[in-house]
């Protein structure tokens, strides 16, 4: 097989290089410093999380990917304040976060759309909880709905749209609220890869247009390298940041770009990270114990 | 008689027509097997019905006598060449054909009560509905909100349901008495023990229906600003509306197996004071009919339920599909 031959992931051209320059200046959103999860379990403590340190700067798209088990589900939650850090800060603009509120709006992978409300008043709901008025509600609601491309739908109530649709709402539900990070954990994990691969060129469009800091779980390789300014890897038991990647795949993003060098060799990266090559101990467990059990007169002697 | 064999494919389900068709057999099977033991002389009818005495010194014309006896003072006639009595197979008293009950179920909406201070039957039935619907009205009122603060909160969980678990295993009908001697003889004691009947285990089915919503939902609530009042009223309570309205449809059913102990209960009344009035007249076919009348509003209410609940859950559809 042809090896590729493939740039270093770290090089970076001139106009990305001074993109990262000039977002490295902006402001800080979020900042995470020596966090730690420690989960008490009948077999005793698992650490979940330990020491993680990073921080987004104002309206960075970041991604976090790490292999299943690295704590990346427990660590968007205690972002979001639906649970509690064992030690550690998370400082949204400076100020210690304490429990949910709505100035981080949060987009699960199952949706969670209430399904009793009509798109509109499911992204009314945030508005109406902050204090604002029906009518103001309704109309901010409205602009929200059309953001995302489902103005024919307001009326509609989830069950009646598509995974991909309600995806959209539950993203215009939590935008309403003008959050100033938007968590999304594995958003589009659910969705088949054709909707997934709308989704995301929505939402960066979505992002490009709205000053949103956003941090994105997901799993899919491609999805983070697509998506992200800058790609936060973590390692398994326990979970550490193992490497912050600053992607060198220049904006604005299209899909004819999964196939460029740059991408290839972040991707690469990424998947040596996360899937390092085994060493070879002689036992290999995934191997298959297969004999041959086709009959010798059978009219397909082989498949190849 | 068309894809018979379709109808017997397991996880499939029947289209509109196709169940329309079999809930009209479920009902015409029993009123079937109910006709063939009443109308067809050889199955079941173990007794005889005398219509010519001969000279059997105790029979009389219409007197219903086992068949053994009819027999052995049938032989006994032969023997003795005696005049033969006469006789059609008959079914005892207690079951009454159909086509009795069904001339019951209309004579007796039409049959004036025979004491001037007797009640009509529909007089009779709309006691007990009222019975009925004060009950379960005031168990709900209390029992919906504290199954729901006990299904959110684990504080009132805690503090209420062991109670309430060994309280419903007591039997309604035994705080008959206690109720009587509390409330006095009239409608009260009579809507305290559909209370005691239905509230207890409302609280518990209410609460176990409050922990089934999803929690995600509450968290996505919580993201978006919804604090405890609004959680509570905004989310859960939407949130289970249809599963506890589904449950109170249900419970409602429990509350008229206690109506028959509560209405004999004090001063007899309702529908109750019908059947058993009927029954000890032996008038089994007006018994039969005020049963099946029970049925059928019970049916009714509950088809007249679901229907409404359809009109004001219009998500509901799709969140039993997903």
């Amino acid at each position: 097989m042809n090896q590729l031959k493939l740039p270093s992931y770290l090089d970076q051209s001139e106009a990305v290089k001074d993109r990262f320059d000039r977002m490295k200046k902006r402001p800080v959103t979020l900042q995470v410093k020596n966090l730690n999860k420690v989960f008490d379990t009948p077999q005793g403590k698992v650490t979940a999380l330990k020491d993680i340190n990073f921080e987004t700067y104002k309206r960075e798209f970041v991604c976090v990917i790490g292999p299943s088990g690295c704590g990346k589900s427990t660590l968007i939650r205690i972002l979001a304040g639906l649970e509690t850090q064992s030690s550690g800060d998370v400082l949204l603009d400076g100020v210690a976060v304490n429990g949910p509120g709505p100035d981080r709006g949060m987009v699960f992978q199952g949706y969670t759309l209430f399904p009793w409300l009509s798109v509109k008043d499911n992204v009314m709901f945030g508005l109406e909880m902050s204090g604002h008025s029906k009518a103001t509600s309704e109309e901010q609601a409205f602009q929200w709905i059309d953001l995302v491309g489902l103005g024919k739908f307001a009326k509609s109530y989830p069950h009646q749209l598509s995974g991909g649709m309600k995806q959209r709402v539950a993203i215009a539900r939590a935008l309403a609220n003008q959050p100033r990070i938007l968590l999304m954990d594995e958003p589009f994990g659910a969705l088949d890869a054709q909707s997934r691969a709308k989704m995301q060129s929505y939402l960066h469009e979505i992002w490009k247009n709205i000053d949103v800091t956003i941090l994105f779980i997901t799993h899919d390789l491609d999805e983070a390298v697509f998506l992200a300014d800058r790609v936060l890897v973590l390692k398994a038991n326990p979970g550490e940041v193992q490497e912050v990647i600053e992607v060198p795949v220049p904006h604005p993003r299209s899909p004819e770009q999964l196939l460029e060098p740059e991408f290839l060799a972040t991707r690469k990266r990424l998947e040596d990270l996360i899937h390092p090559p085994e060493p070879d101990v002689g036992i290999n467990e995934d191997h298959l114990n297969m004999v041959r059990m086709v009959r010798v007169d059978n009219e397909v002697e082989s498949v190849f | 008689m068309i894809m018979f064999s379709n109808l017997f494919s397991i996880g499939t389900k029947l289209d509109s027509r196709q169940r329309l068709t079999m809930s009209v057999f479920s009902f015409l099977l029993p009123l079937l097997i109910w006709s063939l033991v009443s109308y067809v002389p050889f199955i079941w009818h173990p007794k005889v019905e005398i219509y010519t005495a001969g000279d059997v010194s105790y029979f009389n014309k219409g007197l219903l006598i086992d068949r053994e006896i009819f027999d052995r003072e049938v032989e006994a006639a032969i023997k003795e060449s005696k005049a033969i009595p006469e006789g059609v197979p008959a079914n005892p008293v207690y079951l009454p054909a159909p086509h009795e009950v069904a001339t019951a179920l209309y004579t007796a909406f039409t049959t004036e009560p025979k004491r001037r201070n007797e009640k009509w039957l529909h007089e009779s039935l709309w006691d007990s509905i009222q019975v009925i619907f004060w009950g379960f009205v005031i168990s709900s009122f209390f029992g919906v909100p504290l199954g729901i603060l006990a299904g959110t909160y684990d504080v009132f969980s805690k503090l209420f349901e062991p109670f309430i678990e060994f309280f419903r295993y007591l039997p309604a009908p035994a705080f008959g008495a206690l109720a009587v001697a509390v409330l006095g003889i009239y409608d009260a004691p009579k809507i305290a023990i559909i209370f005691i009947g239905t509230f207890f285990q409302q609280v518990l089915v209410v609460s176990n229906t409050t922990r089934k919503l999803d929690p995600a939902l509450l968290e996505a609530a919580m993201t978006l600003g919804a604090k405890r009042m609004s959680l509570l009223f905004r989310v859960v309570v939407p949130g289970i509306i249809t599963h506890l309205y589904k449950d109170l449809r249900l419970l409602l059913g429990w509350a008229w197996t206690y109506l028959i102990v509560a209405e004999l209960i004090g001063t007899s009344s309702g529908i109750t004071w019908f059947i058993t009035q009927q029954a000890r007249y032996k008038n089994f076919d007006n018994v039969f009919a005020a049963i099946i009348i029970i049925g059928i509003i019970g049916l009714t209410t509950d088809i007249i339920l679901a229907a409404i609940g359809r009109k004001i859950f219009p998500w509901e559809k799709g969140q039993a599909k997903s």
